[in-house]
This record gives C-alpha cells, sequence and structure tokens, in this order.
C-alpha cells in the first residue's frame, strides 16, 4: 500500500468532513437551543448562497455582499422565530419538524422566485488546486481550497464556543437548551433568544452556502447537502458542536477511504451512502452519539 | 375653652378616618385560572402580601398552590394556562399581563418547585443566568452575596449543577435568583425532596433573607409545620379555594388546622371540606 496515498486520501476525507460539518453545526444549535430537528438548514444554506452571489453578479462589492446577506439572514431568522415557531409553541416535536419541512419548501421557491433558477458559479479567489510544495516534498495532494474551508470552520467553531462560554447571551442559550421553564422563570425571554438562535444558525448556513457554492456552484442541489449532515449528527450527537466537528471529520475520513479500499472490491460508487452505514452501525453501538448531552439521572 | 372650638375639636375628632389597612405589597384579588379552556383550577383565589413579610401558602396536592404562584409570575402561559377572572397587583400596579421578563425586572422571581438547575451549567453558570434582566452589571458582588448566604455554592461553583446535591440544587435555585435582586421571591415547595435537617437551614437561609436583604416572601409548602414556624401569615388553599387564613401562629394553634395539617388526626374529618361552617366560606376575601 503507498502511504503517501493513504495520507492523501485520508486527509482528502477529513477536509471533506469539515465540510459537512459546517452544515451540521447549523442543526447543532437551533436542536440545542430549541430543541427542534430543522429540516430547512439545507435551504437556508441555499438560500444564503444564492442571496449573496446574486448581490456580487448585480455589481455589489464581495464584502457589501457579505454584510447584507447577514443581515438578510437574520431577518429571516426573526421571521421564522415570529411566524413559524411562536404559534407552535408547545406542540410536540414532531409538529415543528413538519413546519421546518414547509418552511424548506417555502425558502427554496422564494429563493429561486426571488433570483431565478439558474445556477451560478461562486468565485472566493481561491483556486481548487493540489497545493504544489506539498505535492512536491511528500508527494501528498491537498487541495488548498480544502485547507481554506478548514481554516474557515475553525474559525467559526472558536468564535461560537467562546460566545457559548463567556457571554451573557451565550450563557442564557445553553440555559434555554437545558430547561425552557427555568430560563422563563429567571427572565430569559425565550422568543428574543429563538431569534436569535435562528439568526446565529443563518449565519452559519451563509458560511456553509459560500464553501459549498464556491466547490459545487451555486444550485438548487445546495439543498440536499443538508441529507450529508445527518450521518454526521448522528454520529456526533444532536447537541454537541465538538459532535458537529468530530463526527464530520470521521464521515468524511471514512466514506473516502471506504471508497478508494472497499470500493474497488464492490464495484464502487459506495462513498454517497457508506456514511449511512456507519451512522446506522454507530447508532445500535451509542444513540446518543458520540458526544451527545449525557442525561444526568441522579439516583 | 371657647363653645364653637370644642365643638370644631369633636368634629375633627370624629371625622379622622380610621387608619385604612396598609397597601398590601402583593395582592391578589378572586384569580380563576383555567388551563387548556378547560380546566378550572384557581376558583377565584383572593390573598395579600404586605412588604417585608414571609407569607405561607399551605395545602393538599393539588389544591392550586403552585398554580396561584404561576399565575402571579405569569409562568402560566407556558402551559396553556390562563387568568380569566380576577386582578393581580404589584405594588399597586396590575401586573397579570406581564410577561416573566418584565415580572423579573419589576422585582418578583419564581423559584420552581423541583428546584429546576440548568444541569449542564456549573453552579456558578446557573447563578449568573440569574442575572441575566440585569445586563453585566455589578456580577462579581452579587455572586459574593450569594456565596455569604450559601458558602456551600462557592465549594461547588465549578461543578455541574446536574452532579450536585437535592440540596444544593435548591440553593443554586434561590441564589439565582437572588441574583435579580428581586424584592419578592415565590417560592414554590423549597422542602420536596430534603432531609429535614436541610429543610431547616433552608428555612433559616429564607428567613435571613428576609430580614436582611427585604425580600418578601410567597411560600407554597406542604410541609405545614416547617412553614407555620417560619411563616407571618398563612393561606390555606383547598380544591382552589382560600379556605382559611390567618397569623402564622393563631394558625399553628388552630385545631382544625392541627387536625388536617399537622398530623394530630383522630377521625373522620380529613379537610376542611368536612367541615360545614368553611364551606360557605366567602369567594371574596
Amino acid at each position: 500500500m503507498n502511504v503517501a496515498f493513504f495520507f492523501e486520501v485520508l486527509i482528502g476525507g477529513l477536509l471533506a468532513g469539515v465540510m459537512y460539518s459546517l452544515v451540521a453545526l447549523g442543526f447543532v444549535l437551533i436542536y440545542k437551543a430549541s430543541g427542534v430537528f430543522n429540516f430547512a438548514q439545507g435551504a437556508m444554506v441555499f438560500f444564503a448562497a444564492l442571496t449573496f452571489i446574486s448581490l456580487v453578479e448585480r455589481g455589489l462589492n464581495f464584502w457589501l455582499a457579505l454584510v447584507v446577506t447577514l443581515a438578510v439572514m437574520v431577518v429571516l431568522g426573526i421571521a421564522i422565530e415570529k411566524v413559524v415557531l411562536r404559534p407552535l409553541v408547545n406542540q410536540p416535536p414532531i409538529t415543528l419538524f413538519m413546519a421546518t419541512i414547509g418552511l424548506t419548501f417555502v425558502l427554496e421557491g422564494l429563493s429561486q422566485l426571488v433570483w431565478g433558477s439558474q445556477p451560478h458559479g461562486l468565485e472566493l479567489g481561491i483556486q481548487d488546486v493540489p497545493m504544489e510544495w506539498l505535492s512536491q516534498s511528500t508527494g501528498i495532494n491537498i487541495s488548498q481550497f480544502d485547507i481554506f474551508a478548514a481554516g474557515v470552520a475553525g474559525l467559526l467553531v472558536a468564535v461560537l464556543a467562546l460566545f457559548f462560554q463567556y457571554t451573557r447571551i451565550g450563557r442564557a442559550l445553553r440555559a434555554v437548551a437545558d430547561d425552557h421553564q427555568a430560563a422563563l422563570s429567571v427572565g430569559i425571554p425565550l422568543k428574543h433568544i429563538w431569534a436569535i438562535v435562528w439568526s446565529v444558525a443563518g449565519f452559519v448556513a451563509l458560511v456553509a452556502g459560500l464553501m459549498w457554492g464556491a466547490r459545487n456552484g451555486v444550485q438548487y442541489a445546495l439543498t440536499f447537502i443538508a441529507l450529508k449532515a445527518l450521518p454526521v449528527l448522528i454520529l456526533g450527537g444532536f447537541e454537541s458542536v465538538l459532535g458537529a466537528i468530530v463526527g464530520g471529520l470521521i464521515i468524511g475520513a471514512s466514506e473516502k477511504l471506504a471508497e478508494v479500499y472497499i470500493g474497488p472490491m464492490v464495484g464502487g460508487g459506495i462513498e454517497s451512502w457508506f456514511a449511512y452505514v456507519v451512522a446506522l452501525l454507530f447508532l445500535l453501538v451509542r444513540p446518543q452519539g458520540l458526544f451527545g448531552e449525557k442525561i444526568i439521572d441522579r439516583v | 375653652m371657647s363653645l364653637a372650638s370644642f365643638f370644631m375639636s369633636a368634629v375633627l375628632q370624629q371625622s379622622t378616618p380610621v387608619q385604612p389597612a396598609p397597601q398590601a405589597y402583593l395582592s391578589v384579588s378572586n384569580v380563576e385560572v383555567i388551563y387548556d379552556h378547560v380546566i378550572l383550577v384557581l376558583k377565584g383565589v383572593s390573598l395579600q402580601v404586605q412588604e417585608g413579610r414571609i407569607v405561607a401558602l399551605l395545602g393538599a396536592n393539588g389544591a392550586g398552590k403552585t398554580t396561584t404562584l404561576k399565575a402571579i409570575s405569569n409562568l402560566l402561559r407556558a402551559e396553556r394556562g390562563e387568568v380569566t377572572k380576577g386582578w393581580i397587583e404589584f405594588r399597586g400596579e396590575r401586573i397579570e399581563r406581564l410577561t416573566p421578563n418584565q415580572l423579573v425586572r419589576k422585582g418578583v422571581v419564581q423559584v420552581m418547585e423541583g428546584r429546576h438547575c440548568f444541569q449542564h451549567l456549573t453552579v456558578e453558570e446557573n447563578l449568573l443566568t440569574g442575572a441575566y434582566t440585569r445586563g453585566n452589571a455589578d456580577l462579581r458582588a452579587d455572586l459574593e452575596k450569594v456565596y455569604r448566604y450559601f458558602p456551600r455554592l462557592k465549594d461547588r461553583r465549578k461543578s455541574q449543577s446536574g452532579y450536585t446535591s437535592g440540596g444544593e440544587q435548591q440553593m443554586t435555585a434561590i441564589g439565582r435568583a437572588l441574583m435579580a435582586r428581586p424584592k419578592m421571591i415565590l417560592l414554590d415547595e423549597p422542602s420536596m425532596g430534603l432531609a429535614p435537617q436541610l429543610v431547616e437551614e433552608i428555612f433559616e437561609i429564607v428567613k435571613d433573607l428576609n430580614t436582611k436583604e427585604q425580600v418578601s416572601f410567597l411560600l407554597a409548602e406542604q410541609n405545614t409545620h416547617m412553614a407555620l414556624r417560619y411563616a407571618d401569615y398563612g393561606y390555606i388553599l383547598e380544591n382552589g379555594r382560600v379556605v382559611m387564613d390567618g397569623e402564622g401562629k393563631s394558625l399553628a394553634q388552630n385545631e382544625d388546622v392541627k387536625e388536617f395539617y399537622l398530623g394530630f388526626s383522630s377521625g373522620d374529618r380529613k379537610s376542611f371540606r368536612d367541615v360545614k361552617s368553611y364551606r360557605r366560606r366567602k369567594r371574596w376575601l
């Protein structure tokens, strides 16, 4: 076995996994704070990317477009809280889940209504090509775009972690995730908190949308990356930011390695569903996921 | 003294108005609460808490103690409950339409039954969430104040609150409420699931907070004996109605209370329902 090639596949897989993590993060944020599995996260990624690229194509400066899109995502988050979540407060989780499925289609329809349905290319100024110095010195080909995406994801996670750990709002978000009632009783206004969470999830969707859009183009199929995030969530646990990262890495690496080393034995093409096999096996062993919240049970 | 002035003084004396009852700090008037649009839980409850007092709300399971507290703190809405009649005033201002957030800002904080600490947050983080409505000012000083009343929390401040003992969780919950700088704490079943010694410790601290921090308490308790030892005044609830009220000491001496709630029961009479004279007790206190 060629060691350099093995490492190339492994690292490529890990970095691809980071891209999954970016999407999974959005799910985790909302699930943690409101117990809602937001099926619409993929549509939000698409919506953010499409809004951004359409603004850029209409001649807006890159940074300005970024800020405007972010503002749009925040408004969207607040609107979702007002129109979808608040009327459904205290309903069973499945009702809220159905509502987010509805939201998915509304968002898809809305974004295509406003910006049209043709695919766009997205250029972030970083080429998806192997880094030359690395290939020359070690023979391992690693895309510099992947490295860039990993850096962005790392930064995003660090910022989120600091926000959750050390700010008043972050603390309130964690409190709400733990116990709605108690949070209400100390005067934490749930509707503000939910609006904030959805806005932050919108911000994460924007980052994910930029990364995925730059790689695959901004098109309707972007909404389906939500499905790619599912095995990551099962593996990492629905409530854990760290889990989303580690889960993404494991899924990314295992699916690339499986494609290269197991694929040929069964005729190839296993990359697209191997992640689900891993996730299912994992469910049998550890249903709450790697970093899923431990249910504290005092006896 | 002239005749005129004699008459004047007599008239003056006569017209001196009767001293009005001191304005109640918190006053609940004929409140009716309905859950889910159909389930009538409170059937016209009225009660008052004077400033700086500890008032106990006593009664059996399901009598409506918790509902009364939640009607005041407006945590009802989150449980599909609603105040359908009556009104609630705090310092002369109607409060039954305010959100829990606004109420906490006004100084009314509820400590819920069963502690409800944020399990995955540390004890100190739990306390800090209590100051949410106040922003970031003076947090350190207030934390130190809470630790003075509950030294045990200081030792455990870095522990996840889910792993602390029941007593420590009760202290965390009260401490968390203190961080909001409350004027009035609605304290629901602080004794629940705690060892008798610990219950006494908690009640001592409540008394302390009452005298030193001038926090008024409305205290729902099943532990009638303990509650009446510390309360200035008490109300007894049964089936969503107030059936009796009085000074803490006189309630503790009352034969019926002794029989129904303090374990001196002798015969068939188990609650005020079995006593005719209380049946007709007016709903408007």
